[in-house]
């Protein structure tokens, strides 16, 4: 097989791009395991000359670091439940489920879309200190069952359900729920997978909502930790750089084994919507 | 009569957990919002609600007259007039390369490009103000060995724009070029074909047959991509807190010290619903377009 010199290029270049685009992450990686102070030289060194683990101990032992692993991780999870508990059913229900009213509600929401979330954010913190949530993982939790998004994607993925599957279970005698639980779900199982995916990272990954509603230092999530953390140790270069390890791998990690779920339900949300 | 209203009962039993949270944490708040940015709510209010007084529409008064304010709005235009055309380039560039026949592993190198897209914003933020760092910054160690004066990235108001658009590329570029690839993918290969034939290059291919088939996609890509740029705050937090000398403090930054930080609720609610009023003329102008292009995107 003759190869093009065009085509050879061609693959050099997308190879080169390759090492740009991972060169950051590649770097964190590296210097996470390199001695304090040896990143802060010129020129930059590229691999640690020893390889130590000093700084994921240091992390750990002296700066909390496993409970804000575990604040993320339950927040995370939990988000991902709630939300999937609450929109699932009312994206199907949308979908194939008659009710008076239903188109409206549905066009309302979907108007709604418009409104960043943000705008709300300060009456519902008001809202959430009236009742004590400040700085409690219930508070946190919130906004993550209001997902208009949500609805919309399992609804779209619903709609392609034959009414003549439900119709089947209805003569057979199934109810409502029943029919939900033994044949509804089975066949979303796609788009509950990308939904509790995009979920989880989005909670893993959120910023703005934990810094404001996650006062007290114990209940800091990953991001709120590491931007806290990162102005008391600017000088830190080795330490930092564990920290973001810690951070970024469990979501990398997650969207790499399940990545052909997250990319089909992200076209399914944008192009096609 | 009473078997249809019991279907629509359970119907709705689906719907309500939904609709009712939707309605408590995001209807009323954002409607409260209003009303808030009509009262002068600040920490006195915060510690006994007898302070509090309605103002009528003086927060506004105030924020337009105000060159903090003034200053954000600035700064969140120049975030998107320079990084909504440079992201864009980047996801469109990679898109039509990894839609080339004859590149290899294209799965591979479609998860790479897309990767940075899903990591933490705050861990990558912290990542790049190293790489950015002034004296052993990788980014200034390229520039000098190619014969470059070093930058002061983050230190210098004139770069530190550019500086945080270099990472918000870098970051986003991914998602865009998922959905241009997906368009591209519909352009038939005899189009190509027949171009070749007529003694066409890649760049006459692009220009005639890859441009036609993804504009109207690119056009609404572009203006949803607007509307993101308008919400920028971590990476100020984290890259620059503001600085220098305010060059990166945008709208949502503004609210966020606004409200949290000083706590003028009153005033920070005034700030999200001019922030929404952008994005609302926004969001007009991207129904508008996909209306007049036929409708078959949203």
């Amino acid at each position: 097989m003759r190869i093009r010199p065009r085509v050879l290029l061609l693959n050099l270049g997308v190879a080169v791009i390759a090492l740009i685009v991972l060169f950051p992450l590649l770097w964190m990686l590296s210097v996470s395991f390199m001695s304090t102070g040896e990143a802060a030289a010129f020129p930059p060194p590229l691999l640690p000359r020893v390889w130590t683990l000093e700084h994921y101990r240091d992390l750990f032992v002296n700066q909390g670091m496993g409970r804000y692993l575990w604040n993320s991780f339950v927040l995370a999870s939990l988000a991902t439940l709630l939300a999937l508990g609450f929109t699932v059913p009312a994206g199907y229900a949308f979908a194939k489920l008659a009710f008076r009213g239903r188109d409206k509600v549905f066009q309302l929401l979907i108007g709604a879309l418009v409104i960043p979330a943000q705008i709300g954010t300060l009456p519902l913190f008001l809202m959430l200190k009236s009742v004590g949530l400040v700085n409690t993982y219930a508070g946190a939790l919130v906004p993550w069952l209001a997902s208009i998004f949500g609805i919309f994607l399992v609804r779209q993925y619903a709609l392609s359900i034959p009414d003549e599957m439900l119709e089947a279970a209805r003569i057979d005698g199934a109810s409502e729920g029943q029919i939900f639980r033994q044949v509804v779900l089975p066949t979303l199982s796609p788009i509950i997978v990308t939904l509790a995916l995009f979920v989880f990272l989005g909670s893993w990954n959120d910023f703005l909502w934990p810094l404001i509603i996650l006062t007290d230092q114990s209940n800091y999530t990953l991001p709120v930790a590491l931007a806290a953390l990162s102005r008391e140790h600017v000088q830190d270069i080795e330490l930092m750089m564990a920290g973001a390890v810690i951070t970024v791998a469990p979501v990398l990690v997650l969207f790499l084994a399940l990545q052909r779920y997250y990319i089909r339900g992200m076209l399914a949300g944008s192009v096609k919507g | 009569m009473s078997g249809l209203s019991r279907r629509e009962r359970q119907a709705w039993g689906f719907v309500a957990p939904a609709l009712i949270a939707i309605a408590v944490f995001f209807a009323i708040p954002v409607v409260s919002a209003l009303l808030l940015s009509l009262t002068d709510f600040d920490i006195y209010a915060l510690a006994d609600l007898k302070n509090l007084r309605f103002v009528g529409l003086q927060n506004y008064e105030r924020l337009l007259t105000n060159p903090l304010f003034w200053g954000a709005m600035r700064n969140t235009v120049w975030f998107s007039v320079l990084g909504v055309p440079l992201a864009i380039a980047a996801s469109l560039a990679a898109a039509v390369i990894l839609n080339a026949r004859t590149v290899k592993w294209r799965p591979i190198w479609r998860v790479i490009f897309f990767a940075p897209y899903v990591t933490t914003l705050v861990a990558t933020a912290v990542l790049w103000n190293y790489l950015l760092q002034t004296r052993y910054g990788v980014i200034n160690w390229i520039l000098t060995s190619v014969g470059l004066p070093a930058v002061d990235w983050l230190g210098d108001p004139a770069t530190s724009i550019p500086a945080i658009l270099m990472f918000v590329v870098w970051k986003i570029f991914g998602y865009n070029m998922l959905i241009f690839l997906a368009v591209l993918q519909t352009v038939p290969d005899d189009l190509y074909e027949a171009a070749r034939i007529d003694g066409a290059g890649p760049w006459k291919s692009f220009r005639h047959v890859t441009l036609p088939a993804i504009a109207p996609t690119l056009l609404l890509v572009s203006i949803i991509s607007i509307a993101g740029f308008f919400q920028l705050f971590a990476e100020p937090y984290v890259m620059t807190q503001g600085g220098p000398a305010q060059s990166t403090v945008t709208v949502l930054y503004f609210l966020y010290e606004e409200g949290f930080k000083w706590w003028n609720l009153g005033s920070a609610s005034a700030v999200a619903f001019i922030l929404f009023l952008c994005i609302f003329a926004v969001t007009m102008v991207q129904l508008w377009v996909s209306r007049r292009l036929g409708g078959d995107h949203t």
